[in-house]
């Protein structure tokens, strides 16, 4: 199980890239491991798109369960992944990387201090599992 | 293996069934209105019976063998209840024909509608809902109107133990209702300290399903509902296991307020591949008025010499109408002619009978396979079909090598809150003989799981198809074929 | 009573399980409340069941005895011998919804079936696996409508033709009332383009019943193109059979056709079970309720068929699921699937056609009668209505002297047809009996 650095984590197993004030969030290796083979993904905002904290922005079904992807943080969208649609197998392959569901622009920076660093993540799974 | 796609069997031009003459004169029909192409199969009537009776050959039914699915209570469905509801009288009539000229129909669902008020408890039932998955949503919608009419339309929080089923919290949302679960003590009982945490003035009711989905009955379930009534919900109970308490205890005597029943489970009408079901809801006297509409009553009290007339009527508070017409008339013909085969006296010796055979399996398999909340069972019981010291052979496995041996798998992966579970119910129309032969399988797959458990991982060899590509079937959405000549 | 235990053998069962007597495996039921009289009557025998169940049938006219010409949602119509032959077959109805596919395919590729000839009669691209009934289906269009605009728009256009009982239905699943119903109040000699100016941009769905409940066909063309400009959704519930001769809902752009699918081959029964018939276009595929099989392979490189897009259901979504539906109606759709295959091309459109030159066959026959008329010049199927001279009550108890059903009574559901009568002709009946009930119609307006 891969737990990147860089990354900032949620309880509900989403993680958010920061760069400055853009970040980009994605699900974690451990959440596609327990969804098993995803079929279908779809992102349900959009470009221009205000959203906060806790609203929904994706849907991730495999063979035997669906996931609710929730916004880790609140900020304007800038961008959607759209190869998802026609390649859900990538949130397995590359949960990290070319996954990625959502970027935003970030809007309370303070935020950031109630997510998981990737010790304290990894260590909230091992007592899920 | 694989039968022929429709469209691979269409010839053009042939034709598979004739209708008699016009008799009439030809009427016109504008242009723009008429269908140009109608593309449909070309086949022939042997065609067809030998399509679909080689089709139903690849199919396991109650009737090749056992089919211990828990919850789903697979008993035989007998052959009589067949004949009485094609009887032409049953099974031609129009639902809106005249109550006079239907009174045999609504005779027979208003003697229904008692029998199910005795055998429950209750003051009054509707048998309109579709199946049981509808019988919850009518039940749902009643506490909602109940609460409603008393001013108390803040009461949006419906209690659903995390042993239930996924219906009902889809029951609940779908009505606008709010879900909180509760967790279950260390005998699979509802926790009687969450459920007291959860009572306030927001309380609408609990769905509680007892026997529960670990076929337990619930040790507290007076205690349950008088905590539920005391803060001023409803208790609603899924009947989905009443035929472990048929003539043992009545739901309304245990203080519930609502039940479905699933006339498929219980009272033997066929399971139909998915259905048809039939979900008629039991309610007590506060909540008649609330049914859905109509309900049979009668009109006119008959003599020695007079039947009643018997009609159909709107309650006066009722929450509407949950599908056109009455409901499943024809699943209920078949229900009250297993009833009346049955009796008072037949009636309970189906739970009992039931029970025995559950808990004669359970004796037989606890030392094979691990019962995690193991006491006297009702008429089912939820084992873990895996093993620590074989932790990559899973309940799935063990599911598919039962296919090997002619035997129908258990319900698996429900209830949630055991992992890997098997759920088993034999059902009170299996033998002993037919209990040891799948008692002696289960524990040879027991044994192969630690011997050869490439067998159960591999299984089914011996079926006509192996397991299936499910995760290509979900992104490659192939739903239909082409069905005629031209494709 | 179908349980084979001997004396002996539940001896040895409760020996095994460790307890003296059967009683003792209820000691968790509360003592007070345990094995009570039912006040039920004692077991019949197979052949005294059979004489009462023949008796109650006996105190029934049934439609097959009776000339009927009652229809409003439920028709009589032939229904060949090889559905009900399928029909009995114990593999298939004694068989549970196929989870376990290696044992299932009968039932999966025959709902596979039913998929492909439903998106064919309709012209629609995918099917599920049923639905109950007519209603039921309807009221699923509406829940599946508010779920793909996922709140942001709550109002929906119900058509005043959509059948009444298909409407209360679909209001009685709405309790919360967060949906915004219009369109009911319309003028029933109305076309559907007069729901166009109730079309906004909050509208999720618009829902027409084609033929409409009064049995006209309209052109929907310019009704679907209004609903798409505002970005909604059009639904529309048909009755199968008319679409072996007019043209099918997907032609005109509708999103969702749904309908009751009891005239293809499922007999009256007194109101049910019948079949809730849900189409869709591909890209809603993901927001519609119901059971749905797909095409894949086996791990022996078999075609086989098997329930997909589960991750849409109750019993994985819960509380997030957009209906409760589990099963399907397995054994109505296996009827309709039976005879949609037997029928075929060219049966289709014998039926639809017979059903449609009768009735205007009994039309023309009543309107040239003193006192009744034809309510409406708009084409119709297989079914009209008519202005009658007196109460449809009395003309129906006439009727029904002369052992015949008449029909429906629209003045039930409309106030403004009270006297107005719903004649449903299918191919059943045979122009003697459009005769006889035109000749006992004439006798009444004589009176």
């Amino acid at each position: 199980m891969d737990f990147p650095k860089d990354l900032l984590y949620t309880d509900n197993d989403e993680w958010v890239r920061v760069e400055g004030d853009t970040g980009t969030v994605g699900i974690t290796d451990y959440a596609q491991d327990q969804l098993s083979d995803v079929v279908y993904v779809e992102v349900v905002v959009s470009e221009g798109e205000v959203v906060t904290q806790g609203d929904t922005c994706a849907t991730i079904e495999s063979v035997k369960a669906a996931a609710d992807v929730y916004m880790p943080v609140s900020g304007k969208i800038i961008a959607t992944n759209e190869e998802l649609a026609d390649t859900p197998e990538l949130v397995n392959s590359e949960p990290y990387g070319a996954a990625w569901l959502v970027k935003l622009e970030l809007s309370d920076s303070s935020e950031l201090e109630g997510l998981m660093d990737a010790a304290a993540y990894e260590k909230f799974t091992a007592e899920k599992s | 293996m694989t039968e022929p796609r429709l469209c691979e069997l269409s010839v053009p031009g042939r034709k598979g069934f004739s209708y008699s003459a016009l008799d009439v004169p030809v009427a016109a029909l504008p242009d723009h209105l008429v269908r140009e192409e109608l593309p449909m199969p070309e086949l022939y009537e042997v065609d067809v019976i030998r399509r679909y009776t080689r089709l139903s050959q690849l199919n396991y039914g109650i009737d090749i063998g056992f089919y211990p699915l828990g919850s789903c209570t697979m008993k035989y469905n007998p052959r009589i209840n067949e004949e009485t509801a094609r009887i032409p009288g049953f099974a031609h009539v129009h639902p809106l024909q005249p109550m006079i000229t239907t009174q045999g129909s609504l005779a027979l669902m208003y003697q229904l509608q008692e029998w199910l008020n005795r055998i429950g408890g209750f003051a009054g039932v509707t048998l309109q809902p579709a199946a049981g998955a509808q019988g919850e949503l009518t039940g749902v919608l009643i506490i909602r109107a109940y609460h409603a009419d008393r001013g108390d339309s803040q009461r949006n929080k419906i209690l659903i133990p995390d042993s239930a089923h996924g219906t009902n919290p889809a029951t609940s949302a779908m009505s606008g209702m709010h879900v909180v679960e509760l967790k279950s003590d260390n005998r699979g009982n509802v926790d009687l300290g969450a459920l007291r945490a959860e009572c306030d003035e927001t309380l609408a009711g609990l769905m509680l399903t007892n026997p529960n989905t670990l076929g337990l009955f619930d040790e507290h379930v007076v205690e349950v509902a008088d905590i539920v009534h005391q803060a001023g919900g409803l208790v609603y109970g899924d009947g989905a296991n009443m035929n472990a308490l048929l003539g043992i205890v009545r739901p309304g005597d245990l203080g519930i307020d609502i039940l479905h029943y699933n006339l498929h489970k219980t009272f033997s009408t066929p399971h139909g591949g998915g259905g048809p079901g039939s979900g008629p809801v039991g309610v007590a006297p506060h909540l008649v008025d609330f049914l859905p509409t109509p309900v049979v009553t009668v009109i006119e009290d008959g003599d020695d010499e007079m039947a009643p007339l018997f009609g159909l009527v709107s309650p006066a508070k009722t929450i509407g109408r949950v599908k056109a017409f009455h409901g499943h008339f024809g699943m209920m013909v078949r229900a009250f002619t297993y009833m009346c085969m049955h009796g008072e006296e037949g009636l309970r010796q189906i739970a009992e009978y039931a029970v025995l055979n559950a808990n004669y399996l359970l004796a037989k398999l606890r030392d094979s396979y691990h019962v995690p909340y193991d006491r006297v069972c009702m008429h089912e019981f939820v084992a873990e079909g895996r093993w620590s010291d074989i932790p990559d052979i899973h309940a799935l496995d063990i599911s598919k090598r039962l296919m090997d041996y002619g035997i129908h798998p258990p319900t698996n992966y429900f209830p949630l809150i055991v992992h890997e579970s098997l759920m088993i119910e034999p059902t009170e129309t299996e033998s002993k003989q037919n209990l040891d032969a799948f008692a002696d399988v289960m524990i040879k797959i027991a044994q192969e799981a630690q011997q050869e458990p490439e067998l159960l991982r591999n299984a089914p060899a011996v079926t006509p198809f192996g397991r299936l590509d499910e995760v290509k079937a979900a992104r490659d959405l192939i739903l239909r074929c082409a069905v005629d000549s031209d494709s | 009573m179908y349980f084979p235990h001997t004396p002996t053998e539940r001896e040895e069962m409760l020996a095994a399980i460790g307890v003296g007597q059967i009683d003792e495996l209820f000691e968790a039921v509360p003592e007070q409340h345990r094995f009570p009289d039912l006040g039920l009557p004692p077991a019949l025998s197979e052949m005294e069941i059979l004489n009462e169940m023949e008796g109650l049938a006996w105190a029934n006219d049934s439609a097959n005895e009776l000339p009927c010409f009652l229809g409003a949602g439920a028709y009589l119509h032939y229904i060949p011998a090889a559905v009900d032959s399928i029909l009995r077959r114990g593999e298939f109805y004694t068989a549970y919804t196929p989870y376990q596919p290696e044992i299932s395919q009968g039932t999966l590729q025959a709902i596979f079936d039913y998929q492909s000839l439903v998106t064919a009669l309709t012209g629609m691209e995918v099917s599920n696996a049923s639905h109950y009934d007519g209603a039921t289906a309807a009221a699923e269009a509406v829940s599946m409508a508010i779920a793909n605009f996922r709140g942001k728009r709550s109002k929906v256009i119900l058509s005043p033709t959509l059948h009444p009982h298909y409407r209360e239905t679909i209001h009685t699943y709405n309790p919360a009332g967060d949906i915004t119903f219009d369109g009911e109040d319309s003028a029933l000699n109305n076309p559907p383009e007069a729901l166009i100016p109730l079309i906004d941009n909050q509208t999720a769905l618009v829902i027409v019943q084609y033929p409409d409940f009064l049995g006209r066909i309209f052109d929907l063309t310019e009704l679907a193109d209004a609903v798409h400009e505002q970005g909604a959704l059009l639904a529309v519930s048909v009755n199968p059979l008319a679409l072996g001769l007019i043209n099918p809902p997907g032609e005109f752009g509708a999103d969702i056709v749904t309908g009751e699918g009891q005239t293809l081959g499922i007999p009256l029964a007194y109101g049910g079970p019948y079949l809730g018939i849900f189409t869709t276009r591909e890209k809603l595929v993901r927001k519609m309720a119901g059971r749905l099989v797909g095409e894949t392979v086996d791990n022996r490189g078999q075609r086989a068929y098997v329930l997909t897009l589960t991750a849409r259901e109750q019993h994985i979504r819960r509380e997030k699921a957009t209906s409760n539906i589990c099963t399907n109606q397995g054994l109505m759709a296996l009827a309709a699937t039976v005879y949609m295959s037997l029928l075929g091309k060219h049966g289709l459109k014998q039926v639809s056609s017979l059903c449609y030159h009768k009735a205007h066959y009994a039309a023309r026959q009543i309107q040239s009668l003193n006192g009744y008329e034809l309510w409406s010049e708009t084409p119709f199927f297989n079914e009209f209505v008519i202005r009658c001279p007196t109460t449809v009550e009395s003309i129906n108890e006439h009727l029904l002297e002369h052992n015949i059903l008449g029909g429906y009574d629209l003045g039930q559901d409309y106030p403004e047809l009270t006297d107005h009568m719903l004649i449903a002709v299918t191919e059943m009946n045979s122009k003697e009996e459009i005769d006889d009930l035109v000749m006992v119609l004439a006798e009444v307006s004589d009176d």
